[in-house]
């Protein structure tokens, strides 16, 4: 187990997966071997066939908790909808929340996550939303009974890590619930700086789903979030500006 | 019976959700699967009552890789 308890469940790891983007169904496994994720996120969308029950039975044999999302929603009907459907297809009251202000950025539209947000709450889901790296909105979702939040490191699918590492220390500080961070993970530095400044746990999909090796960045992402963790818990030295020697000063020739 | 299922025109016989569910996928008690009618979620135990009308607006979902 991993120390984290979300809406009252402990996850086994700190490190979630996103499912998005992986090349070939038969990469879930061995992916999802090497990160032991703690939740695995899945959209929800139109089908014709039963065909793409697939996925499902990987994750099902696999055991790990499902997280849907509401990828792609642009409005708070939409995302509550697809909520809905998502917690009668899945069978879980989780949801990741998505609602986004424009298709090109994937920014969150925060007046319509918040809408959306305390609806879903009202409606008894377990409401964990994409949010931007907005103190004040995180607190507003926090206060409306969502049980974590995720605020972006940078875009989505950008690679570009944490854009902002004063905005992240800053939601973590504003709200009581789990932070996790979501969007924006390149790498393994990307998802260990983002727990030592104090984040619960990291959501990664296209970092690990379109590295060149995916199952190799499975396990680095979760070497990451173990060691940054455990950094976090150790207290890291304050920065200088001036060196400050480790070896005696006394007693040299 | 003509509804719009998942965006497109769809002529149906049978009467509830569960008979569309086994005309479009071969399956009156699908897995992993969710269905709105006309923006409201139809739970699966009411899938063998729930009758259709002309013109409903029916959504057919379910889990895809993601996020």
């Amino acid at each position: 187990m991993s120390g984290l308890t979300i809406a009252g469940r402990e996850l086994t790891s700190r490190l979630l997966l996103g499912t998005g983007g992986l090349p070939s169904l038969a990469l879930l496994e061995p992916v999802l071997a090497a990160a032991d994720p703690g939740l695995v996120t899945v959209s929800v969308r139109r089908t014709s066939s039963t065909r793409e029950g697939g996925l499902l039975s990987v994750l099902r044999r696999h055991g790990v908790p499902l997280l849907p999302n509401t990828a792609g929603c642009l409005t708070a009907r939409e995302a509550v909808l697809t909520a809905e459907l998502a917690r009668e297809a899945l069978e879980t009251d989780w949801v990741k929340l998505e609602v986004i202000g424009d298709e090109t950025s994937l920014l969150p539209d925060a007046v319509g996550l918040l809408d959306a947000a305390d609806q879903l709450v009202r409606r008894g889901f377990t409401v964990l939303p994409y949010t931007t790296d907005d103190p004040v909105l995180a607190r507003r979702l926090s206060d409306v009974g969502c049980a974590a939040v995720m605020p972006l490191g940078s875009p989505i699918g950008s690679g570009l890590g944490v854009l902002n590492p004063h905005a992240i220390e800053a939601v973590r500080a504003a709200v009581a619930v789990p932070v996790v961070l979501d969007a924006g993970v390149g790498t393994a530095s990307d998802a260990a700086l983002a727990m030592e400044l104090g984040c619960d746990a990291v959501l990664a999909a296209t970092a690990v789903t379109r590295a060149d090796d995916p199952v190799a960045m499975a396990r680095a992402l979760r070497l990451a979030v173990e060691a940054g963790h455990a950094a976090r818990g150790a207290g890291r030295i304050p920065r200088r500006a001036v060196a400050r020697a480790s070896s005696p000063t006394a007693g040299r020739i | 019976m003509r509804l719009i299922v998942n965006g497109a025109a769809t002529d149906v016989v049978g009467p509830t959700v569960a008979d569309l569910l086994a005309t479009c996928l071969n399956d009156a008690r699908p897995h992993g699967i969710a269905v709105a009618v006309n923006g409201e979620v139809v739970c699966r135990s009411d899938w063998p009552r729930w009758a259709l009308a002309e013109a409903d607006t029916v959504e057919i979902v379910t889990a895809v890789q993601g996020g």
